[in-house]
């Protein structure tokens, strides 16, 4: 695993002078992910908050060959450049050992308008890696409901009122589907637990075929978070286990340390309520009459928890009361 | 306060373009949004996300501009005034099933808040690029109804008047609202829900066993049961007769329904088309422009006619149809035409066309704004003989 000291070695990739916000989550994602290359690697990325700030005139953010593509399209772009490649370096124009390709999107791009196109190329066996940054929800247009978006959120689209309290269906579990899809690689990964990430990374880059990478990467304006606790609300999601940390190598799940440690000491695993709590757009949750929302999110975080432990092989464990 | 006194909000208001839409939209009856966000129309989403479920109606939003507009075709079957708000790409991407709506006769309204292109373009600056996509982005031949604001006012009155003629006709009317229409704010006047003239689709007048889904009446529009009132109904984007059967081999049938589909917009055409003109009894110059243009070249004229020149304005409302015979009239009564837009050179080719002999000086800007009084003043003055 790599330590803070290489890290500083690494070249910066995803370079400092974007135009994120402060405490950007997605940002930090990038940075960490494009210290884990191997080698040449071209990023397609679809439409976007990262696209967005990266690339700001006359500046950009992005120290390898990079191309915007439509919302729909990363994983079908990603699928054209990856086929290219290999025809190249099949004909020998090509003399690298490997060029990897990253197609990057956000959680609209992939969980709504782009699952097409990631399904396609994951059936197709295309060799790259898709990294989907989940800061669940359409934050570059305003902050309106995505499929990743939780429930109990409230976002433009999914406003809580008086009556409707934010919105009112579970996030899409967007990894099983693609472990279901039968390739190689998929995993989950928080830019609260960086070494995790960047190894999983560099796995999904290694393997021949398709791998995707969930990472979660909070976001202060859409969140309505303190922009200081990007890391902890980060770290949160995971210890709450309403994003825990695993992978899945070749359709065989299994939890990552930190998610492992909280299985085996289950004491360890915090309710739900301090992450809600930290995060305004779930502030009105906190009124009586929206509680037995908490309860809900609580309990569908218990199910999806002990339904992962048993993919894990790992025995179910009580479930901690809060 | 009951549902119908929610949904219209009678009075003064302070509105945006994109906002007064989702207010003419809710007035004219509109009780299902598909959306999806993209700038600059994800503040008429936003604003039918909060105020539908008040007026006990239903927003969803789906999973791209696709899965929206079809959604709003089904949403429109089975019985409610159905919508979609949109930009370039958005628009791009219903494309396909705008033309399904054109031949199920699908009674819808799409509003495109248009944006800079192509592709994602410049998606927080304004534009004029997509009207002539507005008439032939799908497949086939066909004809829409397409209108134009160029005030605030007239976003939330021309709404009201999209979901009449696609109800009136059974055809996807398209709202194609430059950028600065949708997010300049404006004063808007909400009158009482009495003084507002809505037009519903026709029902079926006939036994359940005559009906027939496609056949027209004298008006060439067909009557429309809904999902559910007990009529047999199937609608298929297949060539069909009249009892909605696929003909997919049968020349005449495609003859008979392509024919129909269009006629029913074009000899229509009288009844369908709004244009205003100012100031053109004696012009000699004429200037034709839509949307925010419109605006621009309105003070352009009135400097002109300052200045001694007889200059005058004729406003498009109604883009599609276009309003060749009423082009055609302006065009014989004065020597010459400018056309500004803010595209590359669009909707002034119909205009050419429409003028015949009498020469169309156009002036193209690209990139959030309209063209300045003064350059189209500059224009009219070019053009005095």
């Amino acid at each position: 695993m790599i330590t803070i000291k290489e890290l500083t070695e690494k070249p910066e990739l995803f370079t400092a002078g974007h135009r994120a916000c402060a405490g950007c989550g997605p940002a930090i994602a990038l940075r960490q992910i494009m210290k884990a290359l191997r080698g040449p690697t071209i990023v397609t990325e679809a439409t976007g908050c990262m696209e967005v700030v990266s690339t700001i005139y006359p500046y950009t953010a992005w120290n390898v060959p990079w191309v915007h593509t439509a919302f729909e399209t990363a994983a079908a772009n990603a699928s054209g450049i990856e086929a290219a490649l290999k025809v190249l370096k099949r004909k020998k124009r090509i003399t690298h050992e490997h060029v990897d390709v990253i197609a990057l999107a956000g959680d609209g791009g992939t969980y709504d308008i782009g699952i097409q196109a990631l399904s396609g190329a994951a059936e197709r066996g295309h060799d790259f890696l898709y990294v989907l940054y989940d800061n669940e929800g359409y934050m570059n247009t305003g902050i309106q409901r995505s499929g990743g978006t939780p429930l109990g959120a409230s976002t433009t689209t999914s406003p809580a009122g008086t009556v409707i309290p934010g919105k009112t269906q579970h996030k899409k579990p967007i990894a099983d589907i693609m472990v279901a899809h039968d390739i190689p690689y998929v995993a989950t990964a928080s830019i609260g637990y960086w070494q995790d990430l960047m190894a999983k990374v560099r796995k999904g880059l290694e393997v021949e075929g398709p791998a995707f990478l969930h990472v979660m990467a909070p976001c202060p304006r859409g969140w309505r978070s303190d922009t200081a606790k990007t890391m902890e609300i980060s770290r949160l999601a995971v210890e709450t286990c309403v994003f825990p940390l695993w992978e899945a190598v070749n359709g065989e799940y299994g939890l990552s340390p930190i998610s492992k440690a909280i299985a085996l000491k289950p004491d360890r695993k915090k309710p739900v309520e301090v992450y809600l709590k930290m995060q305004r757009r779930f502030a009105h949750l906190f009124q009586p009459k929206f509680q037995h929302i908490i309860k809900e999110i609580q309990d569908d975080t218990d199910k999806r928890w002990n339904r992962l432990l048993k993919k894990c092989n790992i025995p179910q464990v009580a479930v901690s009361k809060t | 306060m009951s549902e119908k006194n929610k949904a219209i909000l009678t009075g003064r208001h302070f509105f945006s373009g994109d906002l007064a839409c989702a207010e003419g939209a809710l007035a004219a009856g509109c009780r299902f949004f598909g959306g999806y966000p993209i700038t600059p129309a994800t503040e008429i989403a936003e604003r039918m996300a909060r105020r539908l479920p008040q007026v006990g109606g239903t927003y969803i939003q789906m999973e791209d501009e696709i899965a929206s507009i079809a959604a709003v075709i089904g949403a429109s079957y089975a019985g409610l005034k159905a919508m979609t708000a949109t930009s370039g790409p958005g628009f791009s991407l219903m494309q396909e099933n705008i033309g399904l709506a054109v031949m199920t006769e699908a009674p819808c309204v799409i509003v495109n808040v248009m944006r800079g292109g192509p592709s994602t373009g410049q998606p927080t600056m304004a534009g004029q690029q997509d009207v002539m996509q507005a008439k032939w982005g799908s497949h086939g031949d066909y004809e829409i109804i397409a209108l134009t604001p160029s005030t605030v006012q007239e976003a939330f009155d021309l709404t009201i008047e999209a979901f009449n003629y696609a109800e009136a006709y059974r055809v996807p009317v398209m709202i194609m609202m430059d950028a600065i229409v949708g997010h300049m704010w404006e004063r808007v006047t909400i009158p009482p829900a009495d003084q507002i003239k809505i037009v519903n689709r026709k029902k079926p007048q006939v036994p359940r066993e005559k009906y027939a889904p496609f056949k027209p009446d004298e008006d060439l529009v067909p009557p429309m049961a809904v999902f559910g009132d007990g009529y047999h109904f199937h609608a298929t984007g297949l060539t069909h007769d009249e009892e909605g059967r696929p003909r997919t081999e049968s020349i005449k049938t495609q003859q008979t329904l392509v024919q129909r589909l269009c006629d029913k917009i074009r000899k229509n055409a009288d009844k369908i088309i709004q244009i205003r003109e100012t100031m053109l009894d004696d012009a000699e110059i004429a200037v034709v422009a839509y949307g925010i243009e419109a605006r621009a070249a309105w003070s352009a004229v009135r400097k002109a006619r300052n200045a001694g020149i007889k200059a005058g304005l004729l406003r498009l409302i109604t883009l599609w149809p276009f309003p060749e015979k009423q082009v055609a009239e302006v065009a014989k009564k004065v020597k010459t035409i400018v056309v500004p837009e803010m595209n590359y050179g669009q909707l002034v080719r119909e205009v050419e066309r429409a003028a015949k002999t009498t020469p169309v000086t156009f002036l193209s800007k690209l990139g959030e704004e309209p063209h300045k009084p003064e350059e189209i003043l500059e224009a009219i003055k070019g053009g005095k003989h």
